[in-house]
């Protein structure tokens, strides 16, 4: 980690002098304070004089998916760039002939991209802390969800690393790491869904276990995987029993698929392999 | 030092080096030449780490390229023909930066930072970020970028490319001292009157292959064994071209106004005996005379005639 410092630095120097790190703290923080601010004023409005626990719930389960869609659209697009972009701005030769390693710009530039994002999670607490006044949400069940977002947003953010290193372009790596990330989010959902309809929707009696690859599906899908820290259940039928807990397997599956593609996006950037061009 | 044996590339069906050798001893100053894809940047990326040969070896410092790249990139200072700077950050923290990425501890930084400053004459734009300076402020800070960790060899690809006279009489003057300072250098360039001021030898590349190679005065004189010859003929011109493209050691043949312009590649002995073979075949040979020249003169006999200087 030690030799990750130097490009971490100047990641970070360069990330928050220039006006586009406040500019996006201040669009993230307007949709997400002007989605809670909007559902109170819509709540004070029909009840004028309470407010229910219930209704601040229902508020921190929509706020936790708004933030859960913010991510997704973030995340990939701070780190889909940040090789491809110095290919294309004519640095990255130069880099490469210093003494860093390949997986040493990989890792602090994901660590540079990462804590940027944190640092968005962070600043939107003190919404948070406006639900929580109302009551109805445990502390215990916000530090699930942000334990689960930062999960969630280490493989947004490895897949756009590993994009990044694939690609020459950093419109066609933008592009694929969004593609992946919305099949994370909605592909392995609906493809559950498919499997379910094709395997056991016709089957009498019907089992009481989901098929394993739909099973598999549902618990790295990561709005399913929230809905269910939320305590909102599973979206398909029971909740199967497997070996491990749901949210297990999702961490499990995020960080080990977030290594291997970091991992893969170093050895992608080592000069000396063999070299193809897209 | 630098030594390159018998090195091929090939990028698909083009053959970008076609077993190059070449060597050039420590603390000189090595120009290469030659015209857009002759594959002055395929051996440049070679020795800088960044691509890997087909096949031949190049070994720099003792060091082998393709055996131990990291140990190479800590004694060679690369400039690429193109490249970028980060925006955002001023030239002192640039240079910082490439020092800390090359484990210069931190403390030694602002005096080696000012140093190299000094050196390339960017002192009073220490404080201006990067993406402000000039082209030729730019190209001056990426030399001084390649000095950080005071590599004994460094790899300048068309470091004065694109630049006003001003500027590049200035990129032309650091040259000068890094020369002086004995460092290994190896610079490839399009402006060969440059070349010839600062360079202690030079090679001209053609289609991955070293046409010419040695020290300035050599090929401007045409004392080396590659040499131009110019045969002038009043008849039977184009039979003599015909017979030249076939003779040993001729490795081109041009028509010219009244003969003949060859590049031949042998010794004293077996040019005589070329002209000799002419005579024996009824040439009307009415002179045979090495070319004396500039090394643009050169540089375009062997490259062909429509490369821009």
């Amino acid at each position: 980690m030690i030799e990750a410092n130097p490009v971490l630095l100047k990641e970070l120097r360069q990330r928050f002098r220039n006006y586009k790190a406040p500019l996006i703290f201040f669009i993230y923080l307007l949709v997400i304070g002007g989605f809670i601010l909007a559902a109170m004023y819509l709540d004070w409005r029909h009840f004028p004089s309470t407010f229910n626990p219930s209704r601040s719930r229902e508020i921190f389960i929509v706020l936790s998916l708004v933030q859960l869609i913010m991510l997704a659209f973030v995340t990939p697009g701070l780190t889909a760039g940040t090789i491809s972009g110095e290919r294309e701005r004519q640095t990255l030769n130069v880099l490469l002939t210093t003494d860093l390693t390949p997986g040493g710009i990989v890792i602090s530039k994901m660590i540079s991209s990462c804590s940027f994002t944190l640092l968005l999670l962070v600043s939107t607490l003190p919404l948070y802390s406006i639900v929580l006044i109302y009551g109805g949400i445990s502390p215990w069940q916000l530090l699930a969800v942000f334990s689960f977002y930062v999960v969630t947003m280490f493989l947004f953010a490895a897949i756009g690393m590993a994009s990044s290193a694939f690609f020459r372009r950093t419109g066609v790596s933008t592009v694929t790491s969004y593609a992946v990330t919305a099949f994370l989010l909605a592909g392995t959902a609906f493809l559950a869904m498919f499997i379910y309809e094709v395997t056991v929707s016709n089957v009498y009696p019907r089992p009481d276990t989901l098929p394993a690859a739909a099973q598999l599906l549902l618990d790295i899908n990561p709005v399913v995987v929230l809905m269910c820290i939320l305590g909102e259940g599973p979206m398909l039928d029971k909740h199967a029993d497997w070996f491990l807990p749901y949210w297990l397997i999702y961490t499990l599956f995020y960080l080990i698929s977030g290594l291997i593609l970091l991992w893969w996006g170093s050895l992608r950037l080592n000069p000396l392999r063999k070299k193809s061009n897209y | 030092m630098i030594e390159i044996k018998n090195l091929c590339k090939r990028f698909g069906s083009t053959e970008a080096l076609k077993s190059l050798t070449l060597t050039i001893p420590a603390g000189q100053v090595y120009g290469l030449i030659g015209p857009n894809g002759a594959g002055k940047t395929t051996t440049m990326s070679i020795l800088a780490t960044l691509l890997s040969a087909d096949s031949g070896t190049a070994v720099v410092n003792g060091v082998d390229v393709a055996k131990e790249p990291r140990k190479v990139r800590r004694v060679i200072g690369y400039m690429p023909d193109f490249f970028g700077v980060y925006d955002g950050l001023t030239a002192r923290e640039y240079l910082s930066f490439f020092a800390s990425a090359y484990r210069i501890p931190e403390e030694k930084h602002e005096r080696l930072v000012n140093d190299l400053l000094e050196l390339v004459n960017l002192k009073d734009k220490a404080d201006t970020f990067v993406d402000n300076l000039s082209r030729g402020m730019k190209q001056r800070l990426a030399l001084a970028r390649c000095l950080v960790h005071n590599p004994q060899v460094l790899i300048l690809d068309e470091p004065a490319s694109g630049l006003d006279p001003r500027a590049r009489a200035e990129v032309k003057e650091v040259i000068r001292q890094l020369k002086y300072m004995g460092k290994t250098i190896l610079i490839s360039s399009h402006i060969l009157p440059e070349l010839a001021e600062i360079c202690d030898q030079v090679g001209i590349l053609e289609n991955g292959r070293l046409v010419v190679s040695g020290p300035v005065s050599d090929i401007t004189s045409g004392s080396q064994e590659t040499r131009i010859i110019n045969v002038e003929v009043y008849e039977n011109q184009k039979e003599m071209l015909e017979y030249l493209h076939k003779y040993p050691g001729v490795l081109q043949a041009d028509k010219i106004e009244k003969g003949v312009r060859l590049i031949f590649k042998g010794k004293r002995e077996e040019q005589q005996r070329l002209l000799k073979s002419l005579i024996e075949k009824n040439y009307p040979i009415l002179q045979f005379a090495v070319q004396p020249g500039s090394l643009e003169d050169t540089f375009l006999a062997v490259t062909g005639e429509g490369e821009t200087i």
